[in-house]
This record gives C-alpha cells, sequence and structure tokens, in this order.
C-alpha cells in the first residue's frame, strides 16, 4: 500500500479538479436524500461535508467519497417520522460507535461471507426504492413538473456527448433554474421544502433524553445503518480497487466509517456511507488519492455557504430527474442476463432480497434474508449425495456430515444386496464431522448383521484414523 | 524494425486477427517484444466487481480473455508481455502507447461493443486519430 504522503500527494492537481466536479455532483444528491429522510437539506448536506472531510484522514480507500446517501436515508424515514431529528442524530452517533466496533473486531472480513447474489440484490432495490421515492414529487402534480423532468432526463443522458468538462446534471441544473425563474412557471422548488443555511455545521448535542428508552429507540436503527453503511462502503472499495487497480485497508475503512458518522451526528449530520457513483464519478475525472475527498467536502461547504440562496430556487423537477438518472446508475442492468444465466437458487435469492426490500423499504432486512436463504441454499447443495454402483463397489459422491448422513444411511438400508463383500469408495467424497462418522459406522453395522462384509477405500487419513479406531472398539465387545 | 509493438486486445474475434498480423511483422525481426495491452473498462466496474466473487478473480476473468491471443504468439515464438490498464479503453491505451514511446500500434477494427460501432469503433477511432506512432488497424 501507498505511504501516507503519496495517499494525500500523490496526485494533487488530478485530485483538486475532481474533487470540485465531486462536489458539484454531491449538491443534488445531499440535498433529494435528506428529502427522502424527511429531514432539512441542511442535514444532509453538514453529513456530505463532514463525512467526506474526516473520512479524507481516516478512511481505508483513498480516492472514495462517502457522504450522505441513499441507502442510509431510505432506513431513516420512520425514525424520523416517528421521533424527529434529534433522534436520528443520537442514532447517527449510535451507529458510528458500532462500526467503529466492527473495525476493530474485523468485522470486514465477514463481509466475503455475502454472495454475489445479494449484493445484486442489493443494488438493485436501492436503486429501485430511489426511484419510488422520487413519484410522490413528480406524478400528478403539473403538466409543467412532467415536461422539466422529462428534459432534465434528456439533457444528462445526451450533454456528455458533446460537453466532457462540466458534469452534465450541473449544466441541467443551472440552465433550468434559470429558465423556470426567467419564465416564471408555477414549479415547486427545492425552498418549498426545507431551508438552507448559509453557515458552518455547529457543535451540538441531540437534544433525547438519556434513558434506556431512547436507546431502545434507537439501537435497532442504528444497528441497520451501520450493517448497510458497511455494505454499501466495502462494495465501493471493491469497485475501487478494481478501477485503480490498488488495494485498501478493509478494516481501517470500516472503523473510518464508524469514526466519521460518529463526530457527523455532534453536527447536525445525518449517517452516511461511501457512495458508488460518486466514486466512480471522482476517479473517472481523475482523483485518486486522500486529497480529492476532502476537497469534494470542502467545497461543497463553500458552494452552499455562498450560493445558498439560489439552490433552494432549484425546481423539484430537475431534482427528480436527476435523482431518475442516479437510480438508473444504480441498477445492476446485467441482472436480467444474470436471471437467466445464474443458478436457479442464486438468481431466486437475489430476486428475494430485491423484493424484501421493496415490500419493507428496509436494505438491511433485504440482505439478511437473501444471507441466510443462500446459506440454507448451500447447505441443502453441498449435502446431496450421490451413490452409484459399479459390481460389488459403491461409489460416494459428495460430502458425508449431519445434513447429508441421512441420505446416506437410507440409500444402503433400501439397497437389495447379492454380494457379500461389498466395498464402498469415498474418493470422491469426504466425512467432515463425528455424524458423518456415526453414519458410515452405522452402514457398516447394519450390513454386517445381514452378513455382508464391508471394506471401505479411499478415505482421507483423518477420517481413516477415526474409523479404524472406532471400530476396532465396536468389534471389540 | 518494430522493436516494441503493442498489440491491444478486448477478447473479440477482431483482436485475434489483429493477433495474426502482430505475429507476422515481430517475425521480421529478433528482437520484437509485443506487448497485449487489456483496457478493463472503468464504467463497467461495478458490474463486474458486483458479478464476480473478488477482485482475483476479476483479474483471472480478464487473464482467460486474452488466453488465445497469448497462445497464438507462444505458438509462433514471439517474446510478448502482458499490462492490464484500467481506465476507458480508447484514451488509455493512446496514453500508454505515448508515454512508452511504443514503435507500433495494432488494433482490431472493432471490438466488443454492438451496434453504435458498426463501421469503425470509436476506440480503434480514437487510438488512430491520437497515437504518435504508426498504428495498424487490422479488418
Amino acid at each position: 500500500m501507498q505511504s501516507i504522503k503519496q495517499q494525500w500527494f500523490g496526485n494533487v492537481r488530478g485530485d483538486i479538479l475532481s474533487g470540485i466536479v465531486v462536489a458539484l455532483a454531491l449538491i443534488p444528491e445531499a440535498i433529494a436524500f435528506s428529502i427522502i429522510a424527511g429531514v432539512d437539506p441542511m442535514v444532509g448536506l453538514y453529513a456530505s461535508f463532514c463525512i467526506a472531510v474526516i473520512i479524507a484522514f481516516v478512511g481505508g480507500r483513498p480516492g472514495m467519497i462517502s457522504a450522505a446517501t441513499g441507502a442510509m436515508a431510505l432506513l431513516m424515514v420512520p425514525l424520523v417520522k416517528d421521533h424527529g431529528l434529534d433522534y436520528l442524530l443520537a442514532a447517527t452517533i449510535l451507529t458510528g460507535i458500532i462500526q467503529i466496533l466492527f473495525g476493530v473486531f474485523k468485522v470486514a472480513k465477514v463481509m466475503k461471507f455475502i454472495p454475489n447474489a445479494v449484493m445484486i440484490g442489493f443494488v438493485n432495490s436501492l436503486a429501485i426504492l430511489i426511484f419510488l421515492a422520487q413519484v410522490p414529487h413528480f406524478i400528478g402534480i403539473s403538466t409543467m413538473t412532467y415536461v422539466f423532468v422529462a428534459v432534465t432526463l434528456l439533457l444528462v443522458y445526451t450533454l456528455p456527448r458533446f460537453i466532457k468538462v462540466l458534469p452534465a446534471p450541473l449544466i441541467a441544473i443551472v440552465g433550468l433554474t434559470a429558465v423556470a425563474l426567467f419564465s416564471g412557471v408555477e414549479l415547486k422548488t427545492i425552498g418549498d421544502l426545507g431551508n438552507i443555511t448559509q453557515t458552518l455545521p455547529s457543535f451540538l448535542i441531540p437534544n433525547v433524553p438519556f434513558t434506556f428508552e431512547t436507546l431502545q429507540i434507537i439501537l435497532p436503527y442504528s444497528i441497520a445503518l451501520a450493517i448497510v453503511g458497511l455494505l454499501e462502503s466495502l462494495l465501493t472499495s471493491q469497485i475501487v480497487d478494481d478501477m485503480t487497480a490498488t488495494e485498501s485497508d478493509k478494516n481501517k475503512e470500516a472503523r473510518g466509517q464508524g469514526i466519521a458518522n460518529f463526530i457527523n451526528g455532534f453536527f447536525g449530520g445525518m449517517a452516511g456511507c461511501a457512495m458508488i457513483g460518486q466514486s466512480v464519478i471522482n476517479v473517472k475525472s481523475g482523483g485518486r488519492g486522500r486529497l480529492s475527498t476532502l476537497v469534494a467536502g470542502l467545497f461543497l461547504i463553500f458552494l452552499i455557504i455562498v450560493l445558498g440562496d439560489l439552490v433552494v430556487k432549484i425546481p423539484m423537477p430537475v431534482l427528480v430527474g436527476i435523482m431518475i438518472m442516479v437510480s438508473i446508475g444504480t441498477f445492476d442492468w446485467n441482472s436480467f442476463k444474470y436471471l437467466i444465466k445464474a443458478p436457479r437458487t442464486d438468481a431466486f435469492v437475489m430476486l428475494a432480497t430485491v423484493i424484501i426490500v421493496v415490500y419493507t423499504h428496509d436494505l438491511s432486512k433485504g440482505v439478511i434474508a437473501g444471507v441466510i436463504l443462500s446459506a440454507i441454499f448451500f447447505v441443502v447443495k453441498i449435502s446431496t449425495l450421490k451413490i452409484t454402483k459399479q459390481d460389488y463397489r459403491y461409489i460416494v459422491d459428495g460430502q458425508l456430515f449431519f445434513a447429508s448422513t441421512d441420505a446416506f444411511i437410507d440409500y444402503f438400508k433400501k439397497e437389495e444386496m447379492q454380494e457379500k463383500n461389498i466395498q464402498i469408495d469415498f474418493s470422491n467424497s469426504r466425512i467432515w464431522d463425528d455424524s458423518g462418522v456415526g453414519a458410515l459406522l452405522k452402514v457398516k453395522g447394519m450390513l454386517s448383521e445381514n452378513g455382508i462384509k464391508v471394506e471401505v477405500v479411499g478415505l482421507d487419513a483423518s477420517s481413516q484414523k477415526v474409523i479404524t479406531q472406532l471400530d476396532g472398539m465396536t468389534s471389540s465387545h | 524494425m518494430y522493436k516494441h509493438i503493442l498489440l491491444a486486445a478486448d477478447g473479440s474475434e477482431n483482436a485475434v486477427r489483429a493477433a495474426k498480423e502482430a505475429i507476422k511483422i515481430a517475425s521480421c525481426s529478433s528482437d520484437s517484444l509485443v506487448e497485449i495491452v487489456y483496457v478493463a473498462n472503468i464504467d463497467k466496474a461495478k458490474s463486474e466487481v458486483l458479478h464476480t466473487r473478488s477482485n482475483e478473480a476479476l483479474n483471472l476473468e480478464r487473464r482467460k480473455k486474452i488466453q488465445n491471443i497469448e497462445q497464438l504468439l507462444r505458438d509462433a515464438s514471439i517474446s510478448y508481455n502482458v499490462r492490464i490498464l484500467h481506465g476507458a479503453p480508447g484514451p488509455e491505451i493512446v496514453k500508454y502507447a505515448n508515454e512508452q514511446v511504443v514503435d507500433l500500434v495494432i488494433i482490431g477494427s472493432r471490438g466488443l461493443n454492438g451496434l453504435q460501432e458498426m463501421v469503425l469503433g470509436s476506440v480503434s477511432h480514437k487510438v488512430m486519430k491520437r497515437v504518435n506512432c504508426p498504428a495498424l488497424i487490422v479488418k
């Protein structure tokens, strides 16, 4: 891995430029995610500023962008609705503590056990939920709303062909806000949904009673936020690792996300995590080092302080158009091919993850269900045992352990044997546990009662040893 | 003659044909080195990471895409090495070719990307326009 100096100052020019591009792309998302969570735009903007700046110092993956995200915002909705902003800030701080613990106890490794099917389901359901969150802001409001959403989408998808220096969403925002202001069309604006305060965030302690009851309210949310945040952060870091052909410290990243959220909560920001889309923008714009993340955060808050009163004039339909683009970009379009080509159980797990998330509006529930489902499928798959007969030889294919012993014993119970001497061949099999050893001994005993002599061949050394020892014991009395 | 030949490869049929031409040219002198360059497209990174178990598996998969070309060069006893770059295919090849001051770039006329590039692949087009050395586009 690179030296600290290299991580900070190895790519100064590229990092500053890309940081600026990311800051511009971050603002609409931070605002939109605040609206999804049901809080003031400032909560998402402060979060994006705090997290980006802190993670630049303590993160494990240089060049990755972390800020307020859709995945996290979607989890907070009920908490904000039922208990308000202060509980959200308290939950954010607790999320930070849990994530720091994840980092300390090296939970990042566990993420390796999450199957691809679940991760694909995760990004797809995230995309669907971000899209669904936009629906109330453009369906059945006014004709002009539809027009502005459509024009925004047209601009963000066609402009990049001609203009490569400036991000297309920024041009769409500036251009269409100007059009809306000068033409005087009736459109909802960001200002209608919340305020922009043109000040730096300041330290505060969430105004919640420090009681067990409060903990009971926020803990479930914090656990879900911690898991989802870590999941998206580690997926993103893997993507950045690949794009830049470098490696990163996953446990340091988990700890870093925790530190960032912990401090962020005290400065009025909502919990966040790494962002796939923004990190890709950063790397594509030439960002590689920690400086890019720092510049993104600093430039974002600078823009808000300077241009805050213009930001509130951005029409909602334009923001909606940009968020539809974000959701299209988040969706994994190879999933359709995956559904056809992947093993049936994987395709099922992916679909189940999506359906559970979309139904419950909770990404963590979908992920947990997906992981449990695939674990069950995995056990079922490896517990299938095939036994084929060749003359006097029974060849076992598959793993013999607690889940497959019944199939093994049943086969020999049902089998009608003519031979007096048979062989059971374990060359293509392996005995994993005591249940497996027990099952083999049981079959041997069963057959010898019928006067059939069994020879076991092809066992690995350790199982062979156990079998010989136990066999000796049983025949001695 | 051409000492340092850059052969762009993407796993397509055209790339294999380009490799065959590279072999013809490299065979002309004994000290020619063919550098097989494969660009992992940054735009596909998200999807590729989602659909493979680990970054190691992903790199192996990329290596497999140029396996047949490696085999051709081995069979022709041409000295070669492989480089996997990350970025946007066209610009990345150009940047690398110009930085390394290669003597010749060989590339298929179009790669794996579909309809939009029926005539001449955009990657081949970009490379042709911007590379500072002779380029051979193979039909």
